[in-house]
């Protein structure tokens, strides 16, 4: 499966290794290995099929395909598609699993008021 | 009404029940009632928000019944942690057995009575031997006080290739259940390894009598049997 191409996409490929904390104000697209925090505030991230991640995230939008482990806030969607595997609390608005998709976890739903509120 | 009572009497039976074939494409959903998760469900409209614990398979249905709701879920695959190979290990006659250790310090790591309820399903029945005391010991310490946990039994009528089920909550005493095929892929080890050999669904185990499950639910304070028409069992057991 080939990234998504997008103007504003920055792509992670799969022989990459990063350690260390990424942060930026376009959406991502990770089909490598990154271990540290991912911090993208206002956009999304894709973790593709044969992404690894070992790290807390904060996005817009989440969408994993590969391995995520750490804790994820997405403040308006995560998607969890078929050959997800999750370990880690899951905090957003909305939430979206296939069926197959592996997740050990917490997952709290909050609303916009609550989120609004700093619950 | 009908169809559910004939999917209900399909279910469980076994190969030679003749359960239909089904392949990971169409794996079919089927309606069950559950009078056990009727009488839990009144938890469920408690005002204040509960903290539930799903030791199945991920269900977007379930969690989407729980958070709106406004009650906490957690989620948690037991089956599937239980193919971690690193767990293999031999008992003292060479017998080989999984780490019950090793198991519990990598999963159900919760804080002592935690939850309000647990939906263990039919894990008991479809997890390795060596780890069903352990961790029905486990989820008694993440129960509150008063906490109650949701489990299904197969009767010794069920046969030896009765499927496991996904199960997903639609409705107060409603559950849609889909029969687990596992991927390729599984999981990523605590040590790191890939774990790519699990094609199947996952077996039945062994078949508890009534004895077998007031033992295995001993410490917890009271046990309440819901027969079925069905080859199964359903208990509900209070801490």
């Amino acid at each position: 499966m080939s990234a998504p191409m997008s103007a504003d996409l920055a792509q992670i490929g799969k022989s990459v290794v990063i350690k260390g904390d990424l942060s930026g104000s376009e959406d991502l697209y990770v089909d490598g290995q990154v271990e540290g925090s991912i911090s993208l505030k206002n956009n999304s991230l894709t973790v593709g099929p044969h992404g690894q991640i070992k790290a807390s995230v904060e996005a817009k939008g989440v969408v994993v395909q590969g391995k995520l482990e750490g804790n994820v806030q997405a403040s308006d969607r995560v998607e969890l598609r078929k050959s997800a595997v999750v370990t880690g609390d899951i905090s957003t608005q909305r939430i979206s699993i296939e069926e197959g998709a592996y997740l050990k976890g917490k997952i709290d739903i909050q609303g916009r008021a609550e989120k609004a509120a700093g619950k | 009404m009908a169809s559910v009572t004939h999917n209900f009497m399909k279910l469980f039976r076994g190969s030679s029940g003749g359960t239909e074939a089904t392949t990971p494409q169409a794996a079919p959903k089927l309606l069950r009632r559950s009078s056990s998760l009727g009488e839990l469900s009144r938890q469920w409209e408690a005002d204040s928000p509960l903290c539930v614990l799903d030791l199945g398979s991920t269900s977007a249905a379930n969690i989407r019944f729980f958070t709106e709701r406004s009650h906490k879920i957690y989620s948690e695959d037991l089956l599937v942690a239980s193919t971690d190979p690193n767990l293999a290990t031999k008992d003292e006659q060479g017998n080989r057995i999984l780490d019950s250790r090793r198991f519990l310090a990598d999963n159900l790591v919760y804080p002592a009575a935690h939850f309000d309820a647990v939906l263990c399903w039919n894990l008991p029945d479809y997890l390795d031997e060596s780890l069903v005391r352990p961790v029905m010991g486990r989820v008694w310490s993440v129960l509150k006080p008063g906490g109650m946990m949701l489990a299904f039994f197969h009767t010794k009528d069920a046969g030896p290739d009765s499927p496991c089920y996904r199960f997903h909550i639609v409705g107060k005493d409603t559950l849609e259940m889909q029969p687990i095929v596992l991927r390729r892929e599984t999981r990523r080890g605590s040590a790191g390894a890939i774990h790519t050999s699990i094609n199947d669904g996952f077996r039945l185990q062994r078949v508890f009598n009534n004895r077998h499950i007031e033992t295995l639910f001993r410490d917890f304070a009271s046990i309440k049997f819901f027969l079925a028409r069905d080859n199964v069992r359903e208990v509900l057991v209070v801490r």
